[in-house]
């Protein structure tokens, strides 16, 4: 599906014109949501279809993925409730190997004929194809875990909420927003629940249930005689979390530099529309700013985009070699690269990691979408590149026994491949708070929140905007700044890091709707890291006159 | 079944309706196969396929609305979504913006659904992955691609007594080819109704071509260069601005559209006046439904018109408070042309530069318009009438409002992602730095 037909399909007007929103299923009641239709005994019978009748028609290798995906997305703008919207997709897919290639097919009709119906035109799919294979699949072993299960470890599950209860602490949002001088506001609250239950010849049986939470808003002020107008993004992250995230808990706040509060293990979605209100008016007036070069600030919420394109990105190991060449590119980390041992993708204070296991992520589960359990590993270790992003059938060529278990599927529809887990950057040792990075700049520029986000197709050179600029002066924060947008090189970038701060300010940004591949499918991601100073990095001005 | 043909869904609909109390119903019935194959490195790597249908049903009583969905089509199971959509409507909030279904609609005839590419099958997709991999392996290229196509039908019937129906079949194929040494990479698109249009060989050796040409790329300055842009590197441009094309984010004051002390620039003229695009859904190159998804009909329409802004598009409820009809959203662009090749544009260049695509734009500042990007997969200097060498990709900042104010000339036209877009020669283009990537 293109893009254009999600909007349509979404038809949700502004507040859902600007997203790219996935309304994947069929619609069904709020109570819905909470009920359990099928058991893991009636999954595991079901499931069986698909691996004893790809066997029997001649596949080596087959798994099956029964799954249903919820979704509940509320839309509002101002004092209106645009649309609320509850959704169920329901299906099976099944993906197998014969001759060496693999097949896959799926289908909604989740009975023993569908499935095995699904099956054959799998295996057909994949003999049809194998004609014209030139490289075999090899996978690498897995462990059978047998019959397992994993849950993300919440503390409410926002199914469970009453729906007004979301579209009343949104509309309040709202309300804060217009009190404090915006034109206009729109909120909305993202929320999925994934139940999936996958099996494979090599003997596992693991059923999931996976949650994750994003409450985002845009609030815009205007100056009509002017014709100009400013918007300011939620500081929020989506989160794989249940609503305790938007509890607003007093030790999920920070208080940062310039007297601005920063948001970690919870939200205040309140509070944030106060503060955007009275900076998106700020903005109409804030200086615009000088081009040159700067020692750039960077916050968490703002941090996360650089490393998901920069790092995260050009180390799936299949861009790297090449699957991902005719969408997406390919890596300017090549294997040769990763074999020297020496590549400093960045200097000695950079150290980033991928972990599939970290508690409030995105990309946290159990197992991923091909059987293996999930695990931390490094990418980048003081600076030089050490490992990459990899699934069952291309660890064989890092050399490796096991996959690094980061394959993911957005429904039983699609076929699984592989995905970037959460790629985060270590925090620094020694104790050292954002405050303490401000008074250690001359000229700077302290950046938060995303904006305004394009590298070129083998990661080398990039351009960030972000939600707030302000000028950093001898030490202190001068104002707030205009039509900021660094630009740089990857490796040139992650050289010139010069100070992360400590553990307590590390938090999570993440990317709810990451796409990749062709089909197109989208995947939710988290990038941890405390704030870091970059020194002498090149700032344009991206004002303009028409 | 992923067809159901005009007459089947009349009758599905018409049963749909005959179980509602609602005070408006409205029913979309919809269904689809696609099936698509993906290769990279010379050899397949995924492929398959996809089937669904699914009918919405959307009760109001007042300003309030539900909607249930639906795949399974006995009475029972029509029933029972039927009334939980009227459940779901006495429940929901008041919609103050709620407009009621549309009456009866005149809809001229559709031309987008062509029986070739309804037939395509696991065979044919092999095959045209082969045609495209195959030239590529003989010349020292390494080719990825992909082919999607999809088959399917739109209806819709509401208690107003409207009824429309629509089938469609599409097939889009792209291809990027990198030459070994990895050092060129050239990209072709195509995309048509009718798959007999489509020839994956022929496309593909165009990509080559780029590829072996884009070999060693030099570097030159960045700055403000004379560029030929072929119609697959304007083409998101273009479409970005169309985005600004609503007139209620215009009135708001929070768009491009929006005018300085209030109201919006149509009837202003805001590039350059040899600019003409307008949307035709029965265009013969690139068709679209004759109706929208709220049963709007899609008629021919302009939208710049020597360089003057002609129309905005207006959903039905904004129309209604500004007094005006509904403009829905067009189905497709067509922007006219003219008569040049890409060969006589280039011999018409004394200096500048030809860009095959442009890559990850995104926006940096909606008040102007302004995209950044980066140029991909077949970037040339062109020095006195001849393509001197490749060159090294750049980032460019720039605004398609600054760029069609730019023109110098128009070329032919050709189908990209289902619009029609001319070769563009465009002066004073933005590139702000370089970029090493291949």
């Amino acid at each position: 599906m293109k893009r254009r037909d999600f909007i349509h399909l979404a038809g949700l007007g502004i507040g859902a014109s600007v997203l790219p929103v996935p309304l994947m299923g069929n619609h069904i009641p709020a109570e819905a949501l909470l009920e359990v239709p099928i058991d893991p005994v009636k999954k595991k019978m079901l499931a069986d279809v698909a691996l004893n009748t790809a066997k029997s028609i001649g596949a080596s290798y087959a798994d099956v993925r029964i799954g249903r995906y919820l979704n509940q997305y509320v839309f509002t703008r101002e004092d209106k409730v645009q649309n609320i919207v509850n959704t169920e997709s329901f299906g099976v897919g099944v993906r197998v190997i014969s001759k060496g290639t693999w097949g896959f097919a799926s289908t909604h009709d989740v009975t023993p004929d569908g499935i095995k119906r699904a099956t054959e035109e799998a295996v057909a799919i994949a003999k049809a194809n194998a004609k014209i294979q030139k490289e075999p699949v090899q996978l690498v072993p897995v462990q059978p875990y047998g019959e397992v299960s994993w849950k993300t470890p919440i503390e409410k599950n926002t199914m469970a909420v009453p729906v007004s209860e979301k579209a009343d602490l949104l509309l309040a949002a709202n309300a804060a927003a217009m009190e404090n001088g915006a034109n206009f506001v729109n909120s909305a609250l993202f929320m999925v629940n994934e139940q999936k239950y996958f099996a494979s010849t090599e003997g596992s049986y693991i059923d999931q249930d996976v949650h994750r939470i994003w409450p985002t808003f845009n609030v815009t002020c205007i100056d009509r005689a002017k014709g100009k107008f400013k918007s300011r993004q939620a500081l929020s992250a989506p989160m794989g979390m249940g609503y305790e995230y938007m509890d607003g808990r007093k030790e999920g706040k920070l208080d940062g530099p310039g007297g601005l509060t920063h948001y970690g293990k919870y939200y205040d979605i309140v509070e944030d529309a106060t503060a955007a209100a009275k900076q998106a008016k700020e903005m109409l007036t804030a200086k615009s700013v000088d081009a040159g070069k700067y020692d750039l600030v960077l916050d968490p919420n703002h941090l996360g985009l650089t490393i998901h394109e920069s790092v995260g990105h050009p180390l799936e190991l299949d861009r790297v070699l090449g699957y991902e060449a005719n969408y997406a590119g390919t890596s300017f980390a090549t294997i040769d690269k990763w074999e020297s041992k020496s590549f400093n993708y960045g200097n000695k204070l950079v150290n980033l990691f991928a972990d599939k296991t970290q508690v409030g992520s995105l990309g946290a589960v159990g197992y991923d979408d091909e059987g293996v359990k999930c695990k931390k590993w490094d990418l980048v270790k003081e600076g030089i590149l050490v490992n990459y992003q990899a699934i069952r059938d291309q660890a064989h060529i890092l050399g490796e026994r096991e996959s690094h278990g980061c394959c993911y599927s957005q429904s039983w529809s699609d076929v699984q491949f592989q995905r970037m887990p959460n790629v985060s950057l270590a925090p620094g040792n020694e104790t050292y708070s954002a405050k303490d990075m401000i008074k250690d700049v001359e000229k700077g520029i302290y950046i938060i929140g995303r904006g305004s986000y394009s590298i070129d197709q083998q990661r080398y050179n990039f351009q960030f905007g972000g939600t707030l600029f302000y000028e950093i002066k001898d030490g202190e924060i001068k104002g707030m700044l205009n039509d900021v947008a660094y630009q740089s090189n990857t490796q040139e970038f992650w050289n010139s890091c010069a100070k992360i701060c400590d553990e307590s300010d590390y938090r999570l940004f993440g990317s709810f709707f990451d796409g990749k591949g062709q089909p197109s499918q989208i995947s939710a991601v988290s990038h941890g890291s405390s704030t870091t100073r970059f020194n002498g990095v090149n700032v344009i001005n991206t004002g303009r006159n028409i | 079944m992923a067809i159901i043909s005009k007459d089947e869904a009349r009758q599905i609909l018409e049963k749909v309706l005959s179980f509602s109390s609602a005070e408006n119903c409205e029913v979309n019935l919809s269904g689809s196969r696609q099936g698509n194959i993906r290769y990279a490195r010379n050899t397949v790597s995924t492929s398959g396929v996809q089937e669904n249908i699914s009918l919405v049903i959307t009760s109001s009583f007042g300003k309030k609305s539900g909607v249930a969905t639906i795949n399974e089509f006995d009475d029972e199971s029509l029933k029972r979504a039927v009334k939980r959509s009227e459940e779901l409507a006495k429940l929901s909030p008041e919609n103050p913006e709620f407009m009621e279904p549309l009456g009866p609609q005149e809809y001229s005839e559709s031309k987008t659904f062509a029986e070739s590419t309804a037939k395509i099958d696991a065979e044919y997709r092999a095959e045209a992955a082969a045609d495209s991999m195959g030239p590529a392996a003989q010349k020292g290229v390494t080719a990825a691609g992909f082919l999607e196509h999809g088959a399917g039908f739109n209806s819709m019937m509401n208690s107003k007594g409207l009824f429309a129906y629509n089938q469609n079949t599409n097939v889009d194929f792209t291809v990027t080819m990198r030459s070994n040494d990895g050092t060129g990479s050239g990209w072709v698109t195509r995309d048509f109704n009718d798959v007999s249009k489509l020839d994956t060989g022929e496309a593909s050796k165009i990509a080559i071509d780029k590829a072996l040409q884009s070999r060693e790329a030099r570097a030159i300055e960045p700055g403000k260069y004379t560029v030929i842009l072929e119609p697959a590197a304007s083409v998101q441009l273009l479409n970005n601005m169309f985005g600004s094309f609503n007139a209620r984010t215009a009135d708001e004051g929070r768009s491009f559209m929006s005018k300085e002390g209030g109201g919006s620039k149509l009837g202003e003229k805001i590039v350059d006046e040899r600019i003409n695009i307008y949307s035709d859904p029965q265009h013969p190159e690139v068709p679209t439904s004759t109706w929208t998804g709220n049963g709007l009909p899609r008629k021919k329409m302009k939208w710049l018109e020597n360089g003057v802004v002609k129309n905005l598009f207006y959903s039905r409820y904004w129309a209604k408070e500004k007094g005006v009809e509904p403009v829905p959203f067009p189905g497709n662009g067509i922007m006219e042309g003219g008569d040049a090749t890409l060969e006589d544009m280039i011999k018409d260049t004394k200096r500048g530069i030809l860009v095959t695509r442009l890559w990850y734009i995104r926006t940096v500042d909606p008040q102007t318009l302004l995209y950044t990007g980066l140029t991909r997969d077949g970037t040339f200097f062109i020095e006195n009438g001849k393509i001197k060498h490749p060159v090294k990709n750049f980032r460019f900042n720039e605004s398609p409002i600054i760029m069609l104010n730019n023109l110098e000339s128009l070329g032919v036209q050709s189908r990209v992602n289902g619009n029609l877009i001319p070769l563009m020669k465009v002066r004073d283009f933005t590139f702000t730095s370089l970029s090493d990537a291949v």
